[in-house]
């Protein structure tokens, strides 16, 4: 399996001087399955050089898995190149929308609406489909399975759990861990913990044993002390999942928007400091435009 | 017995429009609210959350257990798409299917939700009317004809009747037949409801002479539009014309105003899509 970071900023695109190091595009990750079949996880603005990559292999066959709908995670969809050149064959996978009622297919149309972009979701050449996922729902492509799991974001998030040959990888999307809405001398606190217990033991199962694990680390814990609900995890948080599901490799990204590489990289080094990383068996790195990992 | 009294006992006999999600409503203003708040003004709504389940567990068929409380559901989707559930099933939820009055509720609805949709962008471009306020105002402006149908359905088929035969507005029809128009019935109801005065005076002036600016105004245009252009449609064929000069910088007549929201057009396939999938229940 190979992977290869195309975004790694969460929120919004930050190019600039302060950034250079580990990139200002947001989510989009490439892997390719040992039969060089082409999973694109997420269509943040990292998608646009993706893209310039495919060119000279089209027509190309990808298949692309969104983990939601917000726009760091969907904004490059219009650029991906290939979606304009015929012979080229793309699957868009999300989630369903329960609120709406609509699948993943309003992702293009509501991005390509004229007044927006010009050109219509109608106009696009490529072979487009779409297709809804329900949690667990198992997607061959190629000789690999990719597999959403339900996590914990304001709008439905998959994290998506990708197994070729007996390797994995698991990449969260936007995840904050479920914590409990009522206060311990609440009554409804101890049932509301078995229910919080249940899905993070759901999601620890869906992500045992995975190779590598791609999470979200937006805060710090001082930082996330004052977004709880905003839906997004520490660094310490992705430590400690990495470490109950045994991943050998940990990628922190989703990286906050304000922080400069130097910035980024002090607030990783606490962390590592304050797990006492050094000691435990993950090997924790920041995600890096442009960073390949192959196994 | 008058008019008043039977109004009165009508309104009484109405189903209330959950107060929970009226409550949900204004605990969301505040964006600091706590989710266990939300959660629990849900819970004490069994019908609200037997529709929220059901939605979860139809649109999630796949999940392994089936969610059966609303904690759950919170733990799944998060506390902002149960929120969102909550205020669309409400609105939704009280129209009946049938009634003797022969008003045809699907196509209610499609009006309904066009103008509460349309009321929201109208709001939101020009800014002298809160959005949320002026989604509900479109949704329940034609409310009192739901409690017409409901509870007067004879006098109120003669209105919709004489109203489609001779072309004549359907709220005059309705003062011929009952005495009383929707506009009174609706605003009563909304008292009732407990909404906000602004919101009930909107409910009864739908059919005066349009204000020039806030909510009034608001709904006013996003009625006729519908109305104009034929999206659903609640019985009364009467369009009002438009004052020159109400619709500001966004048009002169009600298909250029229409046009100044270019969002309009995919939104209102979506209702669409919506009022067809709960025809279909």
């Amino acid at each position: 399996m190979k992977l290869r970071f195309w975004g790694v900023r969460g929120s919004i695109a930050t190019p600039g001087p302060d950034t250079v190091r580990y990139g200002g595009n947001t989510t989009c990750l490439e892997i390719r399955a040992d039969d060089g079949s082409l999973i694109i996880l997420d269509g943040g603005t990292g998608i646009h050089r993706a893209a310039l990559s495919l060119l000279q292999d089209m027509p190309i066959n990808a298949h692309i898995f969104l983990t939601h709908t917000h726009w760091d995670h969907i904004q490059g969809l219009p650029f991906f190149v290939p979606i304009f050149v015929p012979g080229n064959s793309i699957t868009l996978h999300g989630p369903f929308d329960p609120v709406s009622g609509n699948g993943v297919e309003q992702v293009m149309a509501i991005q390509m609406q004229y007044s927006f972009f010009p050109v219509r979701e109608s106009e696009l050449r490529a072979g487009i489909a779409y297709r809804s996922l329900m949690p667990g729902e198992a997607v061959r492509v190629g000789d690999a399975i990719v597999t959403p799991v339900l996590l914990n974001h304001p709008v439905v998030n998959y994290g998506y759990r990708i197994d070729c040959n007996g390797k994995s990888l698991f990449f969260t999307g936007d995840h904050e861990p479920h914590t409990n809405i009522y206060a311990p001398e609440d009554e409804s606190h101890a049932a509301f913990q078995e229910m919080v217990d249940n899905q993070r033991g759901e999601i620890e199962r869906a992500l045992a044993g995975v190779d590598v694990l791609v999470a979200d680390t937006s805060y710090t814990p001082e930082e996330y002390a004052c977004k709880k609900g905003w839906g997004h995890g520490t660094y310490d948080s992705a430590i400690a999942l990495a470490r109950a599901v045994g991943a050998k490799t940990l990628f922190c990204t989703h990286h906050e928007p304000t922080r400069s590489d130097d910035a980024l990289e002090a607030a990783f080094a606490a962390a590592l400091e304050r797990t006492d990383a050094a000691a435990g068996s993950v090997r924790i790195q920041l995600a890096a435009e442009g960073l390949t990992l192959e196994w | 017995m008058g008019i008043e009294d039977t109004l009165m006992i009508a309104v009484e006999r109405m189903p209330a429009f959950p107060k929970s999600v009226q409550r949900v409503l204004d605990l969301t203003r505040n964006p600091d609210v706590a989710p266990k708040s939300i959660v629990e003004v849900i819970e004490k709504d069994p019908v609200m959350t037997a529709r929220i389940l059901r939605v979860i567990n139809s649109a999630f068929y796949a999940l392994p257990n089936k969610v059966a409380v609303v904690g759950h559901a919170v733990v799944l989707l998060g506390i902002n798409t149960i929120k969102n559930l909550a205020i669309r099933i409400a609105a939704v939820g009280m129209i009946p299917k049938t009634n003797e009055a022969g008003l045809d509720t699907d196509s209610y609805l499609l009006h309904s939700l066009g103008c509460a949709e349309l009321s929201k962008l109208i709001a939101q471009r020009l800014g002298d009317a809160d959005p949320t306020e002026a989604y509900i105002g479109g949704l329940l402006h034609d409310i009192g004809k739901i409690l017409f149908a409901l509870y007067l359905p004879h006098p109120f088929r003669s209105a919709l009747e004489k109203s489609a035969a001779e072309g004549i507005a359907l709220h005059l029809a309705e003062q011929d037949a009952l005495g009383v128009d929707h506009t009174v019935a609706g605003a009563l109801l909304a008292q009732k409801w407990q909404f906000p005065a602004s919101l009930v005076e909107c409910i009864r002036n739908h059919h005066q002479a349009p204000p020039r600016q806030g909510l009034g105004r608001t709904l006013f245009l996003a009625n006729q539009i519908m109305k104009a252009r034929g999206f659903g449609a609640s019985g009364n064929p009467e369009i009002a014309a438009l004052p020159e000069g109400l619709a500001g910088g966004l048009g002169v007549d009600y298909p250029s105003v229409a046009l100044a929201f270019p969002e309009l057009e995919r939104t209102l396939e979506q209702v669409r899509q919506y009022a067809d999938a709960r025809g279909q229940q």
